[in-house]
Formats: C-alpha cells, structure tokens, sequence
C-alpha cells in the first residue's frame, strides 16, 4: 500500500491502480450484461430453442429419419407456391394500402401543434387497446350479409341485394389494413417530426414551390420512416393467421393458415415446420433488404438516412 | 414534379462569382402581428437602402426574427406594407420572393452532398447542367470549398456548413439576403473570423442584406446600420458609431455595450450627481432625473492634478479582473454606485490596484452622455 501510493515516476509502481482500474471496469460491463441476462433467457427459452427444434423436425420424416421430403413436397405441388402467392400479394396489397392511407395522415399528424398532434395519436392507437380478436369480430359483424353495412346500403339504396363483403379477399384485406395501420403511422410519424422545418423554408426561399420542396426535400427524408413502417407491416402480414383465418372464409389461404391446417387437420408437424423455416428465412430476406433500403435504419428505426 | 418559374429572371446571364445585380431597397410601413392580444410586431416601419447591411438586433421576443421571417414570406403579418424596390411582396409566396435566406441551424438537406446543396437554386431555374455546374464550381471556391462538391453534409465541420449554407445562399444572385443568426452555433473565434469573412462577402456582392443577432458585438462589427427592436417596435436606428456613442435611452444603453449609470438631476441649467457638478457633451435644458452613461473603457484612472476637461468622482477600488489583455476595476463611488473601468494592461510586473484603495475616476466631458432616465420616469 504505502510503497504504490508514494508518487515514484521511476520506481516499479508506474502504473498506479491500473489493475484495480480494469477490474472497476470489468464489474461494470458485467452488471450491464447481467441486467440484460433475464431478457436473453427469456428470448433463447422461448424463441431460440422452440425455433431450432421446428428446424430440426422439417427435417424429418414420419418415421423419424433425416429427409427433405417436406421441402420436395413444397416445390412439387402447386397449392404450396399458390398459399405464397396468395400470402405476399395479400402482405403487398396491405403495405401498399396502409402506405396510401398512413403517409398522409402521418404527414398531417406532423405537421399539426404538438398537442394536437399527441390527441391525434392517441385516437390513432386506440385499436391497440383492443383484442385483435374483437376488432376482428367487429368487422365480421359490420361486413357480413346481414351487417350493419349492406342493412344500411340497401336501405339508403345504394344497392338492391346484399354484397359479399366478408369471407373474401377484400374482406381480408379490410381488417388487415385497418389493424396494420398504426404499424405504419408510427415510425412514419416519427420520421417526419424529426424533418427539420427550415429545410423547407430553405427549399421555398430557394425559389422552390411547396409541392416541388414536398417531392426534393421532405418526401425523400421521411423514406427510412417509410421503410421502416413498410417493413413491418408486410413482415407482420406474411405471418398474419387471426384476420384471414375468420374474415377469409377459407377463401383466402395464407402461409400461416395453411400451417394451422397441417397441424390441426392432418397432424403433420414435419410439413408444418417446414412451412415455418421457408416463412421465417423470406421474412428474414425482406427485412435485410427493407434494412439495406432505409440505410441503416432499422425495422423501429426513426433516424434519418444520410 | 418541377414547376416553372413565375418570372423570368434577366440576371441569370451573369456569374456567381462576377459582379452583382443592381442591390435592392426593402421598404416597410406599419407592419403588424400580433398572436392573441400579444403584439409582436408593432406598426414597424423600415427602410433598409439597397446595398446596405442592416442588422437587426434586440433581445429575444424582440420581434427581431419576425420581422425577418415576415420580410422572407414565412409569416403572414396582420397589416401594413413591405416593399422590395417598387414591388409590393407582402402576399407574395416565400419562393417568388427571390431571397437568398441563410438559418440559424443552416438547414442544409441532408440527403444531397455538398454540390446539389449549392446547385438546388440553380436546378429549379432550370440552367442547363455545364452552366450549373460551373457555377458551384466557383461558389466553392469563393468560399474555399473546393473538393468538397462530393462531401455529405455530415462530414462537415459547423464552420464548413455555415459556408455551404452561405453558398446556397447566393449563388442564384438574390437581390437581398436575409440570416437568421447565421455564426450563433459557431465557436467564439470562429464566429469572430465569420463576421469579418461575412462583412468583406457583402463588401463584394454589395447586396441588400438583414441580419439578425442577439449579440451586440456583432452587430457593431458588421453594420451599415443597427435597427434595435425592443417589443415589437425600432428603439433606434443608426450606425453602429452613433448609437453607441449617443444611446439616446437608457435601454439601448443598457443593451449596446456595457455600461454603469450614475444618477443625475438637473434643475436650473445645472447638473448634479449627488453634490458633483457634472458636465455633459449637450447639457439637456428640460429638468429632471437622468442617467449619465459610463461605459468602462471610456472611464480613466486620475493621479493627483489630473481631471482637466473631466468630470471626477472619488471612490474606492472593490474588485480587480486581470483579463490578460484588459484588466478590469470594478469600484464603488462616494455614494456607494458600483461602476465598471477597463483598462488596457501593461507588462513589467507593474503592481495591480487592490481592493479597498481609494481611487479617483474620471470620464471626459466629451464622453459624457445623460439619457433621460425612463425607470425613474424622467421629464
């Protein structure tokens, strides 16, 4: 003690308290891993290991043996490649169709007071406080022959016999919007707050008009938000089973209804594991892509793209 | 999505780096906004001369930087008038105003390097590319940019972008240029360094520029003229030399530079501060109260026998500020007023005053400036 703590800039304790020094730093680092310990438990219990195993058994056979049989099946017959078809053309529709609504009603939302704004969001996000469940049964209720919609349509004579609104595609997509929505709102919002106003001043004293200033300046600034609201909605729609499972009718045969059906109807894990691992190695793809896209703003990532 | 231009602009045939169109005047009358019953511009009037450098100073909530953005077309004022030469633009859109406009913050688009930055003015008046490009080509290099063109804005340092900002600003030769506390995100020196390069560009272009700035040290630096806005209306106007030499009211004096006041009162032609004579420059004949002006470099240190042409006070020394190239005293009077000195230090290890020594102080006669004192309700 007495001989390190003497200042001796030529003698053998040069390095005053470096060892000690590491140590502090090394308990540090230590206790942020573990506060962050219960959460990757968690995340290796429920997702890492229940993933892998699935893996493990699409590779399976009935009788246990190693084989590719479910992935041969998949390629070879038609109905497969027709539930992806269906799957993404549904998933793009969605995006493309919350993309149509949400980046105007973002766009209003930012440029409204700050108050206002957070009034607006609220309104915006109650859905979410609702079951997924009972807004879907809500739809059903609203859509269905006998609805609230056709009851009233014919009443008002909009039309004469009662339209098929449910049990469809269109149905599908209704109740998929309109859940997928605030998932695109969001990040979008938050995007386009961070647009710094006086870049559109400048783009307007620059002799820009304010639709051309929108397209140059604001448009390609709020583009990570867009991505990132994109992203997550397709991503959400590709393994979406609740809406299209009651507001499809059966018509309307999306990945994760066909492996609902492979499990509960034919009790067949292998095909079901199978379609999970194609599922989640697609929904991977896009969600390096939609990374590669928004430059490195990721899929809840607000910043903007340089 | 690009939109023709409204007007045709006949000086687009000269060159960025040549000389400029004739400079304009900005005429305003009895300009007015309020929000709520809070009045923010108050029946301003101001006439800014073409090719002059205006600065527009005050405090925050002074209106400075409404009146300025009201001048660009950002804010839509109640009533009144502005003028660029014979045009009248007060409902006329920000982006056919023709200003060069430089932010506070810059507001450079992030996503363009440096080069579509400068060239964005030049793009939307749909100059063909060699022309445009030769343009930014020489504005970096009037602000020594050059090699630049392909940097991101983030790769910049602030001084960098202030210049980039500076560039975009006038490359379209606007006929006015308008900055909103454009070095105020600036270190010290390089703030100091930007003024002098700002004040020699406008030398250059000898176009009509509006400057705003909280700091009065600037706006002395920089102006033709200082428009000091207090409340929503023009304290003052005048040169920098004028207004800081003759205040006129004890706000503007309280504002432009330091100062200490001394109590004054004058009855029968004679002023007095407590017992002391005072004499003044132009003695005000009216009676009253008055605030004598005592700026600290304008205040002198007396031996003994000095004090000819000088009104003296006796007080003593209560703090000593060594600055390195200024030291400053700072002393209370006879009647306990606490009043500031600067004086300029010498080497050679001479002793510094210490406190509590008697001192005598002395301001010339010349120097000596009594404003009605508001506060107290003079007249």
């Amino acid at each position: 003690m007495s001989a390190a703590d003497a200042y001796d800039p030529s003698g053998p304790a040069r390095d005053f308290h470096a060892a000690a020094l590491r140590r502090d730093q090394w308990r540090e680092r230590m206790g942020l891993a573990g506060l962050a310990a219960p959460a990757l438990l968690l995340v290796t219990v429920t997702l890492l290991v229940p993933v892998g195993w699935l893996f493990g058994l699409s590779f399976l056979d009935d009788s246990g043996a190693f084989s590719l049989e479910h992935y041969r099946r998949m390629l070879s017959e038609p109905s497969y490649a027709r539930t992806f078809i269906t799957t993404f053309e549904i998933s793009l529709a969605t995006t493309l169709i919350c993309i149509l609504l949400g980046y105007p009603l973002a766009y209003f939302l930012s440029q409204l007071p700050r108050r206002a704004a957070n009034l607006c969001m609220i309104a915006v996000l109650l859905p979410f406080w609702t079951s997924l469940l009972v807004r879907t049964y809500a739809w059903l209720v609203l859509l269905q022959r006998s609805g609230l919609i056709n009851t009233w349509g014919i009443k008002l004579g909009l039309w004469s016999e009662p339209l098929q609104l449910v049990h469809n595609a269109g149905g599908t997509l209704i109740g998929m919007v309109h859940i997928m929505l605030p998932f695109m709102v969001l990040p979008l919002y938050g995007t386009m707050r961070a647009i710094d106003g006086n870049l559109l001043r400048a783009a307007a004293s620059l002799g820009s008009t304010p639709v051309h200033g929108f397209w140059t300046v604001f448009f390609p600034l709020s583009l990570p938000g867009l991505a990132a609201g994109a992203s997550l909605v397709f991503v959400l729609c590709l393994g979406f089973y609740v809406t299209p499972a009651m507001l499809g009718g059966g018509k309307v045969t999306m990945v994760s209804n066909r492996i609902a059906n492979d499990i509960e109807l034919f009790f067949n894990w292998g095909a079901a594991s199978a379609l999970g691992v194609v599922l989640l190695v697609i929904t991977l793809m896009v969600l390096v892509l939609a990374a590669r896209l928004s430059r490195g703003a990721g899929p809840f990532g607000a910043g903007q793209g340089s | 999505m690009r939109q023709a231009d409204d007007q045709q602009r006949p000086q687009d045939a000269a060159v960025a780096s040549g000389g400029s169109a004739t400079a304009l005047p900005i005429a305003i009358r009895q300009l007015s906004k309020a929000y709520g019953a809070v009045p923010v511009l108050n029946d301003i009037d101001l006439d800014v001369r073409p090719g002059e450098f205006l600065t527009l100073l005050g405090p925050s909530g002074s209106g400075k930087t409404t009146l300025l953005m009201a001048i660009a077309g950002f804010l839509r004022p109640d009533k009144g008038s502005i003028r660029f030469g014979e045009r009248e633009v007060v409902r006329l859109a920000p982006h056919k105003r023709e200003i060069g406009m430089v932010f506070q913050n810059y507001a450079l688009f992030p996503h363009m390097d440096v080069a579509r930055n400068i060239g964005f003015p030049l793009r939307l008046r749909r100059m063909p590319a060699g022309e445009i490009a030769r343009r930014v080509e020489a504005a970096l290099d009037m602000f020594q940019l050059g090699g630049f063109g392909g940097r991101r804005i983030d790769q910049l340092s602030g001084g960098q972008r202030q210049r980039v900002a500076l560039a975009r600003a006038i490359v379209f030769e606007p006929r006015i240029i308008l900055m909103d506390e454009p070095l105020s995100a600036l270190d010290k020196q390089l703030r100091e360094r930007m003024q002098i390069e700002l004040r020699q560009l406008h030398e250059r272009l000898g176009t009509t520029t509006v400057y705003v700035t909280h700091d009065q040290r600037e706006a002395l630096t920089m102006s033709d003229r200082i428009a000091i806005l207090d409340r929503g209306r023009i304290a003052r106007i005048d040169t920098p030399r004028a207004i800081y030499d003759d205040p006129g009211s004890r706000f503007v004096a309280e504002f432009i530079g330091e100062s200490s006041f001394l109590d004054v009162e004058i009855a029968d032609g004679v002023a007095r501060a407590g017992s002391a004579i005072v004499r003044a420059r132009d003695l005000p004949t009216k009676r009253g109260r008055y605030a004598m002006v005592l700026r600290p470099e304008r205040l002198r240190l007396l031996g003994p026998g000095d004090g000819d042409g000088m009104n003296c006070f006796d007080g003593h020394i209560t703090g000593v500020v060594y600055q390195g190239d200024t030291l400053l005293l700072q002393a209370a009077l006879g009647d306990g007023s606490p009043v500031s000195l600067r004086l300029t230090t010498n080497g050679g290890g001479a002793p510094l005053p210490s406190p509590g020594a008697p001192v005598r102080i002395g301001i010339a006669v010349a120097d000596t400036v009594l404003l009605p004192d508001e506060a107290r309700g003079a007249l």
